[in-house]
């Protein structure tokens, strides 16, 4: 019993789990990154565990602190963020536009 | 000097403020290049502030509460005029086309801005060691780390470098490197100081608080930052705190609870002193009493997933198109993901990854849907101890500082350094720092104290009773 907790415990979340989930997040990593990832988020989420024993049936989930509500405010037209010192920011623009390469698809 | 005084010469014409800020910069180049608090200092624009205040002060104009003060931020405070990295690759010569509403509060109260304070890359760890810029030491004793993630401003603080800083703290980014460096630091109450122009890491945590020399510093300064702003629509309508005077009214009557679970799970020399500081409450008229919660152990667990899952999100805005970095690839998924590869540090990558799990389809119901859950049973368990008590007592650390590496390959060691200043966090509360004494090796120990939703009063008349009783020696 023991041994087989262990066993699954080592086995949390795989080096494919990370992969799958370094694509969702949009991060490319390194085989080695994979295989510490693998062992470092095994070992945050078998501490988790900690919480996956308590009886919350009936518990209303928490998304925020304060009670939240619509905040509305006067629809009067003002200026925005200067489009110059915006784009200044940006590494590629082309014709006051943010360039980007192609959604879709492989070399355009 | 204190922020009062110092203001109070300069609008007096006792010493111009230039003369302050230039003093400020000379220390700032001399002890900065031991301890690095700083990512950026602000040379010419400071002096220009400070004469412009000197300008409206020789002119019979107002120049603010704070006129000529010295302050700090944390790089993760947008400032028009420099460059805010948040310690990360990714924004390393980001300058924001806008200011936060800390600043242009700050600025028109006269205070001037000197730099930009190091941190935890994103604000994400509790030894500022995060930084890609390279750690921050304790002006203490620069073996050790200053904490974090605001560990430049609690440094810069207590180095003496300047009279006051900003930080951020979303689960004890402000108190706990307070604890580590020996200053004060407040995490004011969820939504009372606007956060519009603060780098999000974690939206529904979040909140910005002062770092101070002491309690009086920490109030002026959380006093001119504070209150309404209808560019936060998180914000709380509600004016400005006042709490300078209200604060010296001492602790009769104040009932104050010992958080058991808490002091039980520190080092000794930390719980000796929260019993100390226990002590000396009661004797100064406050009715102090042990309490348990036995929600407390679930914290770091819950804030960890529910933080690390608004993280993966919010931080999805670095894909190299608007600002910051961007390393090109054939497509615009491989041109995102080669670039937040490069950006971002290790520390960063993994809070998206656990984050990103904890919400993925299978998992979510197990991690997020679980940890929001604990987050309502937590609450719940604030909210029967405060029915009982007006503020509660605890350390805000398990040690004092540690050692510089000593928990930098261990994510859960370091994440564990937050056991005690996570629960006010998800519960959106007020909760502070206070130096109460040192520990064996003369490093400065912490008391932290809570309070429900709004109750700062009563959270700084503790701590001005702890702070008054220290410096009188009583430790």
């Amino acid at each position: 019993m023991a041994n087989n907790e262990a066993n699954h415990n080592k086995h949390i979340i795989s080096s494919d789990d990370v992969v799958h989930v370094a694509a969702l997040a949009r991060l490319e990593l390194s085989e080695d990154e994979v295989e510490l990832f693998t062992s470092q988020l095994g070992v945050v989420l078998d501490y988790a565990t900690v919480i996956s024993a308590v009886d919350t049936t009936d518990v209303t989930p928490c998304s925020h602190p304060l009670p939240l509500q619509n905040v509305l405010r006067a629809d009067e037209p003002k200026p925005g963020l200067n489009r110059q010192d915006v784009l200044a920011q940006a590494p590629l623009v082309e014709d006051g536009r943010f360039r980007v390469p192609p959604i879709l698809g492989g070399v355009p | 000097m204190g922020a009062r005084a110092l203001a109070g010469r300069i609008r007096s014409g006792e010493v111009s403020a230039l003369e302050v800020i230039d003093n400020c910069l000379a220390e700032i180049s001399k002890r900065d290049s031991t301890i690095h608090a700083f990512v950026h200092v602000a040379y010419e624009k400071a002096r220009e502030e400070a004469k412009e205040i000197d300008a409206k002060i020789a002119a019979g104009e107002d120049p603010g509460v704070l006129a000529g003060v010295p302050v700090a931020l944390k790089d993760n405070l947008c400032t028009k005029a420099a460059p805010t990295t948040c310690s990360s690759k990714i924004l390393e010569n980001w300058v924001p086309p806008y200011d936060a509403t800390v600043v242009t509060k700050l600025k028109a109260a006269g205070a001037v801005i000197v730099g930009k304070t190091n941190m935890d890359e994103f604000a994400m760890g509790s030894s500022t060691e995060h930084s890609a810029f390279g750690p921050t030491l304790n002006p203490r004793d620069t073996s050790r780390v200053p904490g974090g993630s605001s560990g430049g401003s609690a440094s810069a603080v207590a180095d003496g470098m300047v009279t006051l800083a900003l930080g951020s703290d979303t689960g004890g980014s402000i108190r706990q490197p307070a604890s580590f460096c020996g200053v004060v630091g407040i995490k004011p109450t969820y939504g009372s100081v606007s956060r519009y122009g603060l780098v999000a890491f974690a939206s529904s945590l979040d909140q910005i608080g002062p770092l101070a020399g002491n309690v009086d510093d920490a109030t002026m300064l959380l006093e001119v930052v504070s209150g309404w702003d209808p560019l936060d629509s998180t914000s709380l309508q509600r004016p400005s705190f006042i709490l300078d005077s209200v604060s010296r009214e001492g602790v009769k009557g104040i009932k104050v609870g010992i958080l058991n679970e808490l002091v039980d799970l520190v080092d000794n020399e930390v719980a000796t002193q929260v019993r100390k500081a226990a002590d000396l409450l009661d004797s100064e008229g406050a009715a102090v009493e042990d309490v348990s919660m036995t929600s407390i152990g679930w914290g770091i667990p819950a804030y960890y997933l529910i933080a690390s899952a608004e993280a993966s999100s919010n931080l999805s805005r670095y894909d190299g198109v608007r600002y910051g970095l961007r390393v090109e690839g054939a497509n615009a998924t491989l041109m995102n993901s080669f670039t937040r590869a490069k950006g971002f540090g290790a520390e960063v990558k993994r809070r998206i990854m656990l984050g990103t799990y904890a919400l993925s389809a299978g998992y979510y119901d197990a991690y997020y849907a679980k940890a929001q859950k604990i987050r309502t049973l937590i609450i719940q368990d604030f909210q029967r101890v405060y029915e009982r008590f007006d503020a509660l007592l605890a350390p805000t650390t398990p040690s004092v500082a540690f050692l510089l590496g000593e928990k930098l390959t261990d994510p859960l060691a370091m994440y564990l350094s937050d056991i005690c200043t996570v629960p006010s966090s998800l519960a959106g509360h007020p909760a502070m720092n206070i130096p109460f004494g040192t520990a064996s090796g003369g490093l400065p120990v912490g008391i932290q104290i809570m309070a429900p939703a709004l109750g700062e009063a009563s959270m700084l008349k503790v701590a001005k009773t702890l702070e008054q009783a220290s410096q009188g020696g009583f430790q």
